[in-house]
């Protein structure tokens, strides 16, 4: 393989309410700032893919609409995924490996502040068994949360221990919103919303956008491996309390032994333990330090995000730092990317 | 001044089943729950035209419940919703849907039936929810 | 109940929106509001996009600068509309044009009134005609319609075409 270098890195603050930037605007800062963390300017990136969804937009064809942004005309080579922007990202190191083009730009933006992410989220559901009924994404956790208890495999305590980090941590990150600072002792005193889940085990959902800038000079943090897995999608037909999907991809991605820090794309404080599990590694390692998606989870953008700020930690001195990003219902869909010095 | 207006994004979507899915929505408006059988003997209910595991197309269809037992549960406050996993007598594999009986009586391993609806068109509602088993 | 097989199921899909018009859309409707069209300059190349961009497609870059464009303008394209639709303005025949308003650099695309069909040129001069009400969209330019000026030559716009 090529090996690839993520040069830079920006990220929008991620607001509770909309940020008032329309999408190219949106995207014209975000890629703005990551080039100028690179060192580069637009006219070094040979390939360029966005991650968004029309529906979290409110908009058909917004991320073309937001190719005014990156000064798309006359025409660049470029591409795009209804995903999160982890997978432009992942489409980006591909497009490395053809050879012929030495720098990429990935990049996410999305909304939630314009309608519903849980009605969107509830209408990817499998269109013949499951979106008909109308569960939200809440109750959906809220089921594999109950696995894992009746499993013996966590307590609420976990759940609301992962909430009060999460919250600490992000209210140190400047571009997570501040969150009420939550003890785990308090969290499990307020009523459940979807037993065993409370309000808080669920995301903070916020606007924004991210960009990584990749490169095949070795000008920042590298590439050691990278890799995305499936399961299958009906919660039913597979075993709630671990992800298969984490652990192929991860083995893929070159394995966990020495990952000192994990930037993990977890939506409810419940699925923080499957992910670690799956990894084999603990909370003897430093998890999310941005805060991760639990306090800032921006559509299509938290697990783009994951990869960023593992990357920071790189810079800042960690020896291997692995980002995880998730797609899909319960953990269904899963991309690893493990980051060393380079 | 923020200038905001309500939009509405419709698509009057049809879905058409293919012959997996649509033996299964025709058994299930005349009364009956239908899953297949894959090539390794799992049984898989609702059916998928493939087996997950394998990719390998599936086999037969299998009668199944109308009674399982609750793998997982999920209730909201009342007069909140209550969700169920429940793997049906036969079944390898469980079904996501409503609970409408009491959520108080609910706890994995829970013996419940599937009540269905008296105005059947072949969708997945035809299944009203799920019960305690008398 | 049917004895037919079950082959489809209606699976409509609904999502409901409060969508923002984003600032520089903001500006640009507000201004609407007094009667004034403005158009959006790139710094960098200087063009002038109307209806506002934010960003310019071709630098790359946030257009800062915002100017008053028209009334007047020139028809680049033209189309005629002979057939009837659900929320015509117009009665049939009428012409839709790209318009390219004067100070700006990219063709609008609007409706151009008070004009027999027959009569629609390319380089024909026409102004902006407004609503009785003014409202925060781009339909409250109702139409266009011919302002008496002379035709202009082809030269002098086959750069916006």
């Amino acid at each position: 393989m090529r090996p690839v270098y993520v040069a830079g890195f920006a990220e929008l603050p991620h607001l509770l309410q909309d940020n008032l930037l329309d999408e190219p605007e949106m995207v014209q800062r975000v890629t703005a700032a990551a080039l100028a963390d690179a060192g580069l300017g637009r006219d070094d990136v040979g390939f360029t893919c966005s991650g968004s969804n029309d529906y979290v937009m409110g908009r058909p064809f917004s991320f073309a609409t937001a190719l005014d942004g990156l000064g798309a005309w006359p025409p660049i080579r470029e591409s795009h995924v209804e995903m999160d922007g982890a997978w432009a990202l992942y489409e980006a190191w591909v497009r490395l490996q053809h050879g012929d083009v030495d720098v990429a730009l990935a990049y996410g933006f999305g909304k939630s502040s314009l309608g519903s992410v849980e009605a969107v989220r509830t209408l990817e559901l499998d269109p013949y068994s499951l979106a008909p009924l109308g569960i939200g994404p809440l109750p959906l956790a809220a089921l594999q949360a109950r696995a894992l208890l009746d499993a013996g495999l966590a307590t609420e305590a976990d759940f609301a221990a992962v909430v009060e980090r999460s919250r600490r941590d992000g209210n140190r990150n400047h571009t997570a919103p501040m969150t009420e600072a939550m003890s785990a002792a308090h969290a499990l005193t307020l009523p459940y919303i979807s037993s065993p889940l409370r309000g808080h085990d669920g995301p903070v959902r916020t606007d924004g956008a991210a960009a990584i800038v990749l490169s095949t000079e070795p000008v920042g943090p590298r590439i050691a491996g990278i890799s995305h897995c499936i399961d299958a999608h009906q919660p039913g037909f597979r075993d709630l309390t671990v992800s298969r999907s984490i652990a192929t991809a991860a083995a893929a991605a070159g394995g966990t032994s020495g990952v000192d820090v994990v930037e993990l794309h977890v939506e409810y404080s419940s699925q923080e333990g499957i992910v670690l599990r799956a990894l084999g590694l603990d909370s003897s390692v430093s998890v999310s330090p941005s805060g991760g998606a639990l306090v800032a989870n921006t559509p299509m953008v938290a697990g783009l995000c994951r990869i960023g700020h593992a990357a920071n930690a790189v810079r800042g001195g960690a020896k291997r730092a692995l980002a995880h990003a998730t797609s899909g219902p319960l953990l269904q869909h899963n991309l690893i990317c493990i980051l060393e010095p380079a | 001044m923020e200038l905001t207006s309500p939009f509405t994004l419709e698509y009057a979507y049809k879905r058409s089943l293919g012959p997996v899915l649509s033996r299964f929505f025709t058994a299930l408006r005349d009364g009956r729950l239908e899953g297949v059988r894959t090539a390794t003997g799992r049984v898989l209910f609702p059916p998928l035209e493939y087996d997950p595991d394998t990719g390998e197309d599936v086999g037969e269809p299998v009668e199944v419940g109308p009674g399982g037992v609750v793998t997982a549960w999920t209730a909201a406050p009342p007069p909140g919703e209550a969700w169920v996993l429940v793997r049906l007598d036969g079944a390898d594999t469980a079904m996501l849907h409503r609970f409408t009986g009491d959520p108080a009586s609910l706890e994995t391993g829970l013996r419940v039936t599937a009540r269905l609806a008296e105005q059947r068109v072949g969708f997945i509602t035809d299944i009203a929810g799920f019960e305690v088993e008398a | 109940m049917s004895d037919d097989p079950v082959t489809r199921f209606k699976a409509p899909v609904r999502l409901d929106y409060t969508v923002t018009a984003g600032s520089v859309t903001a500006d640009f409707l507000r201004e609407i509001l007094k009667g004034r069209l403005v158009g959006r300059r790139c710094p960098d190349c200087r063009c002038v996009y109307l209806p506002p961009r934010s960003a310019c497609p071709t630098c790359g870059v946030i257009t800062t600068e915002q100017i008053e464009v028209g009334p007047n303008g020139t028809v680049t394209t033209f189309s005629v509309i002979r057939f009837p639709f659900e929320g015509q303005v117009l009665e049939p025949p009428y012409a839709c044009a790209h318009v390219l308003v004067d100070g700006t650099d990219t063709p609008l695309l609007h409706i151009v009134g008070n004009c027999d069909v027959d009569d629609m040129r390319m380089g024909m001069r026409v102004r902006a005609v407004w609503a009785e009400e003014l409202k925060p969209t781009l339909a409250s330019v109702r139409y266009f319609e011919p302002n008496g000026e002379p035709d202009v030559t082809y030269d002098s716009f086959s750069g916006h075409v």
